[in-house]
C-alpha cells in the first residue's frame, strides 16, 4: 500500500513536469515576442534590458533550467496586461476559483449521486426514465451558454440575484460582517449554479451505471434473502459498493470542471483563474496565459491524487490485506 | 467475421429505441440543413442587409429568428454555421477516433512494459485540462486556419479513445482466433491491423457519437472566447462573440444558436446512449466513466 | 402424519426470455417436516436453483411464479403474502445459505456487520446487542477468535471460514426452515465434510428444517434423510435416502448413482450419461429423459409420466412403473441417435 501511494506522488510530479515543460516550449515556439508590443516609452534599449532581465538573450537549454528554478519558487513572471507580478494576480484569482470549484464538486456529488439512487430506484418507471431524461439533457448543454441563459433569466428578466462580479464592487467593503457574507453568496448562486448543473448530469450518469453494475451482484441478492427491503438494499449495500469508482470521478471531473469554469467566470465576471487566464489572451500576455495553464493543471493534479488516495482508503480490499 | 459484423450493424438499427430513431432524425435535419443552406434561405450569412435599418430586430416574418447586431440574418447564419461546426466536430472526432485506436491498440496488444509507458504518457496528458491547453495553443498561435483548429481539436481528445481501444485489445490479446493467428505465424502489426481493431470499432463507433456533441460544444465555446473560428466565418460559436456583449436586448440571437447546439448534441448524445444500449452493454467499458473528461472542457 | 412444515404444491417457475420462455421449473411437488432434511439433487439447469429462490420468491424478472402454483409454509400460503410479509419471512422464518461465499458476502462491511444487520433487522436489535449476538453466532459456527473475526472484512477469511459466517448470518433468528443451495461445491473436500458437519450438528440443536440443494449425490447420502432427484424442472424421484441408494428406480437417478466415483470399486471407465440436458425453453414431449434414457419405448415419447409409487415411500416418475420387464439392461441408449 505504502508503494501505491508512493507511485501516486511520483506519477503526480511527472505529470507537472511534463505541463511546465509543455508550457516553456510552448512560449519559445510561439511567434511573437513577449516583448514585442507597443507602448509610447518603450525603446529598444529597454526591451533589450527586459530580455536579459528575465534571460531571454541566454541560450534555451539555460533559459529551460532559470524557468524549472523560478517555477519552484513561485516566480511565474511578469504580467504584461497588468503590469505586476503573474504571482500577485494568481494571489487574488486563485481562492475565488477555488471557492467556485468547492462548492461546484461538492454540490454536484451530492446532487449527482441523488439523482442517480432515484434513477435506479425507479427504474423502468416513468419517473426514473424523466430523471434520465433530464441529466442528459443537462448533459447536452453548453456551459457558456448555460450561464448566459441563466444569467438573462435570473439577473434580467426576473432580476432576483446579481449579474456578475464575486461581490458587489461599490458596496462590499463597507458592509457589515453578516451582509457582506450574504453578499459573497448571492453573487456565488448562478456561477455555482451553473457549474453544479453541467456537472450533476455527468455524476448521475456515471452513478447510474455503477449501481446498475453492483445491483445484480450475488451479495445483493443475500442482502434481499436476509429480509431487507429494496430501499435500504439500494442505499445501503449496493451505494456504499458502487461509491468507491465515484471517488475516482473526481479526480477524473476536475479537468473538465475546470475547463468549464473558464467559461462560466467569464460570463460571470467571476475573477478568479478562467476569468483571468481569457483577458489575458485578449491582451497577449503569454506569461499570465501560460500561469494560468499550469496552475489549473496543479490544480487538478493535486485533486485527483487526493481522489486516489481517497480511494486507496475506501476500498477495504485495498486497505488490508 | 466481416459478415458478422455487417449484419450486427443492421440488426442493431431495428433494435434502437424511438429516442433514438428521432434523434438520428434530428441529426439528419441539421445535416440536410446544411447541405441544402443555400436554397433554404435567400440571405447570405455574411450579408449585412442595411446597415442600419435592420439591426438588431426581433424575430419576424421576414426574419424568423431575428438579426444580429450586424444586420445579419440569424437563421440564415444557423444553417450555415451548422455547416461549420459539424464538419468541424466530425472531422475532429474522426481524427481523435483514428489516433486514439492505433495507439490503443498498439499498447493493449503489446502490453507489458510497452503498455504501461505508453498509459502514464496518457496519464500525463489526462490531467491537463482540454479547454486550457487549447486555450494556450490557440492563443499563442492565433489566427489559426481551420483545418490547424481541426487537427488541434482532435489531438486533445484522443486519450479516452485510447484507453478505451486499449482494454478492448488486451481482452482481445487472449481470444482463440487472435492466439490462433499468432501461432500460424502472423506478425503483430498484422494481427492488430486485421483482428484487433476490427473488433473494437463498436466502441469506438459509441464513444465517437458522444464525443461529436462534445467538440460541437468545445468548438462553440473557443469561438466563444474568440479563439476558435474566426470571422468572417459562421459559424454556432461564433455566432455567440459579439451576441453575448448586447445579449439582454438581443435574446434571440443567443437564444436560437443555443436551441440549434442544444438539439444537435442531445441528438447525438441520445444516439450514442442507444448505441452503446443496443451494441452489446456488457462489452463496452467505455461508458459514462470518461463522459466527464471527455466533454468540452476536460 | 403430522402438518409438514412446508408443502410446495405444483411450483411452476417460467423465464420470459427473448429466446422464448424457459421453464425452470415445471410443476414440482415435494415437501419438508419438522426437522427433516431433505436433499434436492439434479444436475445444472434442472431447475433446482430457481426452486430454491422461488421459496423466498427471489426470483428476478424476467421470472415469474405462475399462478397455480402454491408455497405453503406453516400454514400459510407464501406466494399470497404481499411483500412486507414476504421480508418477515426472509432471513427469519426461512434463511438461506449460498453457493459462493466469496461473491455473497458484502465485500465493503464486515463479517460482524453483516450477521449482524438479521438481529437488527428482525428483532430490532441496537447495535451492540446485535453485535454482541453476532459475535455468538460466528463462535457456534465454530469461527476461532470470533470477536476479533468479525472485525475483518470477507476477503480475510478462507473460504470454508466464509461459509461458516454465511450459516451464522442464516441462523441468527433461529428459523424453522434452512436452505443451502450448494453450500459445499466451491469449497475444498476436507472443508467440505466440516461444513455438513456443522450443518447437522447445528440442525439438532436449534431442531429446524434443511432443504439441501446439490449436485452432489455423496452430499446428500450423509446429510439427508430424503432425497428428491430433479430432472426437467420437475421431481423424477422421490424417496428416504437408503431406499435411494439401495434401489434406485428411475433410470436418471441409476446413471447419477453409476456414475459417482466410488473408492475401493476399480472400474475401468467413469459411467457417464450419454446426452445433455434439453433447454428448459425447450422441454420434449413426453418423458424428458427418453432422449438420454436406455429403456425407453415409444410410450416414453408419447406419454409425459406421472409420479407413480413403486416403494413404501418411494415415487418415480417413470413408466417402468407400469411395466417394469421394458427396463434395459445398459446405460446406452439403443439404436438411437445421441443428441449431440
Amino acid at each position: 500500500m505504502g508503494r501505491r501511494i508512493a507511485a501516486r506522488f511520483g506519477q503526480a510530479i511527472v505529470v507537472l513536469w511534463v505541463v511546465t515543460t509543455l508550457a516553456f516550449v510552448l512560449i519559445h515556439a510561439a511567434p511573437g515576442d513577449p516583448f514585442g508590443f507597443d507602448a509610447p516609452n518603450v525603446t529598444p534599449a529597454v526591451r533589450a534590458q527586459w530580455r536579459a532581465q528575465f534571460g531571454y538573450d541566454r541560450p534555451l537549454p539555460a533559459q529551460y533550467g532559470l524557468w524549472l528554478r523560478n517555477l519552484a519558487r513561485g516566480d511565474f513572471g511578469y504580467s504584461t496586461s497588468l503590469h505586476e507580478p503573474v504571482r500577485a494576480a494568481i494571489a487574488d484569482a486563485l481562492p475565488r476559483t477555488l471557492l467556485l470549484m468547492g462548492v461546484a464538486v461538492v454540490a454536484s456529488f451530492a446532487l449527482g449521486i441523488a439523482l442517480a439512487l432515484f434513477q435506479v430506484r425507479h427504474r423502468g418507471t416513468r419517473r426514473g426514465r424523466w430523471a434520465g431524461h433530464v441529466a442528459l439533457f443537462f448533459y447536452s448543454l453548453p456551459d457558456f451558454w448555460l450561464a448566459l441563459v441563466l444569467l438573462l433569466a435570473f439577473a434580467f428578466w426576473w432580476p432576483v440575484l446579481p449579474p456578475g462580479h464575486p461581490v458587489n464592487m461599490v458596496m462590499h467593503d463597507y458592509m457589515a460582517p453578516l451582509p457582506a457574507l450574504l453578499d459573497r453568496l448571492r453573487h456565488l448562486v448562478l456561477p455555482a449554479a451553473t457549474l453544479t448543473l453541467l456537472t450533476t448530469a455527468g455524476v448521475a450518469r456515471f452513478q447510474r451505471n455503477e449501481l446498475l453494475d453492483v445491483l445484480p451482484l450475488d451479495f445483493v441478492r443475500t442482502a434481499r434473502a436476509k429480509g431487507l427491503d429494496d430501499r435500504t438494499v439500494l442505499r445501503r449495500h449496493v451505494l456504499r459498493n458502487a461509491l468507491i469508482p465515484t471517488i475516482t470521478l473526481v479526480g477524473l471531473a476536475l479537468p473538465a470542471m475546470l475547463g468549464g469554469s473558464v467559461f462560466v467566470e467569464k460570463v460571470f465576471s467571476w475573477q478568479g483563474m478562467g476569468w483571468l487566464t481569457v483577458n489575458a489572451i485578449g491582451m497577449r500576455d503569454y506569461p499570465l496565459v501560460l500561469a494560468g495553464v499550469m496552475v489549473g493543471t496543479v490544480m487538478v493534479v493535486a485533486g485527483s491524487l487526493v481522489a486516489d488516495l481517497a480511494y486507496l482508503v475506501a476500498d477495504p480490499r485495498l486497505r488490508v490485506g | 467475421m466481416s459478415a458478422e459484423r455487417g449484419l450486427g450493424f443492421a440488426r442493431s438499427w431495428r433494435r434502437l429505441p424511438p429516442g433514438a430513431r428521432v434523434a438520428a432524425g434530428v441529426i439528419a435535419l441539421f445535416v440536410l440543413g446544411a447541405v441544402f443552406a443555400p436554397w433554404l434561405t435567400r440571405y447570405r450569412p455574411w450579408e449585412q442587409l442595411g446597415i442600419v435599418t435592420l439591426q438588431s430586430l426581433p424575430p419576424s416574418w421576414a426574419h424568423p429568428f431575428g438579426t444580429d447586431r450586424y444586420s445579419r440574418d440569424v437563421l440564415t447564419r444557423i444553417l450555415y454555421g451548422a455547416r461549420v461546426s459539424l464538419a468541424i466536430a466530425t472531422l475532429a472526432v474522426f481524427v481523435s477516433s483514428t489516433v486514439g485506436t492505433l495507439y490503443g491498440a498498439v499498447a493493449g496488444y503489446a502490453g507489458g512494459a510497452v503498455d504501461a509507458v505508453m498509459m502514464r504518457i496518457i496519464d500525463a496528458f489526462l490531467s491537463i485540462p482540454r479547454v486550457l491547453l487549447l486555450i494556450a495553443v490557440l492563443a499563442l498561435w492565433s489566427p489559426l486556419p481551420l483545418a490547424a483548429l481541426v487537427l488541434l481539436i482532435g489531438l486533445t481528445g484522443w486519450f479516452d479513445v485510447a484507453r478505451l481501444v486499449r482494454g478492448q485489445a488486451m481482452a482481445l490479446r487472449q481470444r482463440e482466433f487472435v492466439v490462433a493467428a499468432r501461432s500460424l505465424g502472423a506478425r503483430p502489426a498484422a494481427i492488430v491491423w486485421r483482428h484487433i481493431i476490427p473488433n473494437v470499432l463498436s466502441p469506438v463507433v459509441v464513444a465517437g457519437a458522444l464525443a461529436v456533441g462534445n467538440v460541437i460544444i468545445l468548438e462553440a465555446g473557443l469561438s466563444f472566447l474568440g479563439i476558435g473560428v474566426h470571422e468572417p466565418i459562421a459559424s454556432w460559436g461564433t455566432m455567440f462573440q459579439d451576441a453575448a456583449e448586447q445579449f439582454v436586448s438581443t435574446w434571440w440571437a443567443v437564444i436560437f444558436p443555443g436551441v440549434a447546439i442544444v438539439a444537435t448534441v442531445l441528438a447525438f448524445n441520445t444516439l450514442g446512449d442507444a448505441l452503446r444500449d443496443v451494441l452489446d452493454p456488457r462489452q463496452l467499458p467505455g461508458r459514462p466513466a470518461l463522459d466527464p473528461q471527455e466533454r468540452a472542457h476536460g | 402424519m403430522a402438518e409438514p412444515l412446508l408443502a410446495i404444491e405444483n411450483l411452476r417457475t417460467y423465464f420470459y426470455t427473448t429466446a422464448g420462455v424457459a421453464r425452470a421449473v415445471d410443476g414440482l411437488s415435494l415437501t419438508v417436516a419438522p426437522g427433516e432434511t431433505v436433499g434436492v439433487v439434479g444436475e445444472s439447469g434442472c431447475g433446482k436453483s430457481v426452486t430454491a429462490l422461488s421459496i423466498l420468491r427471489l426470483v428476478a424478472p424476467p421470472g415469474r411464479i405462475e399462478t397455480g402454483s402454491r408455497i405453503v409454509f406453516e400454514g400459510r400460503d407464501l406466494l399470497g403474502l404481499d411483500e412486507r410479509g414476504m421480508r418477515a419471512i426472509r432471513g427469519n422464518r426461512i434463511a438461506m445459505v449460498f453457493q459462493e461465499p466469496m461473491t455473497a458476502l458484502n465485500p465493503v462491511f464486515t463479517v460482524g456487520d453483516q450477521v449482524a444487520e438479521v438481529a437488527r433487522i428482525h428483532a430490532g436489535a441496537s447495535r451492540a446487542a446485535a453485535w454482541k449476538r453476532a459475535v455468538e453466532m460466528l463462535d457456534r459456527v465454530g469461527i476461532p477468535a470470533p470477536d476479533e473475526r468479525a472485525r475483518e472484512y470477507p476477503h480475510q477469511l478462507s473460504g470454508g471460514m466464509r461459509q461458516r459466517v454465511m450459516i451464522a448470518m442464516a441462523l441468527v433468528m433461529q428459523p424453522a426452515l434452512l436452505i443451502a443451495d450448494e453450500p459445499t461445491t466451491a469449497l475444498d473436500v476436507t472443508i467440505q465434510a466440516q461444513i455438513l458437519e456443522l450443518l447437522t450438528e447445528l440442525q439438532n440443536q436449534f431442531g429446524m428444517s434443511v432443504l439441501l440443494i446439490t449436485h452432489d449425490l455423496g452430499v446428500v447420502a450423509e446429510t439427508a434423510s430424503r432425497v428428491v432427484v430433479m430432472y426437467g424442472g420437475e421431481a423424477v424421484e422421490e424417496a428416504p435416502v437408503v431406499d435411494l441408494f439401495a434401489h434406485a428406480h428411475h433410470p436418471y437417478t441409476r446413471g447419477l448413482l453409476a456414475a459417482m466415483p466410488r473408492l475401493g470399486t476399480s472400474r475401468g471407465r467413469l459411467q457417464t450419461i450419454p446426452g445433455t440436458v434439453p433447454a428448459p425453453t425447450d422441454w420434449p414431449a413426453g418423458c424428458r429423459f427418453r432422449d438420454r434414457c436406455a429403456s425407453a419405448w415409444e410410450r416414453c415419447e408419447r406419454e409425459h409420466p406421472d409420479l407413480s409409487a413403486v416403494g413404501e415411500r418411494q415415487f418415480s416418475r417413470c413408466h417402468l412403473a407400469a411395466e417394469p420387464a421394458r427396463r434395459a439392461a445398459g446405460s446406452t441408449p439403443a439404436a438411437r441417435e445421441v443428441p449431440a
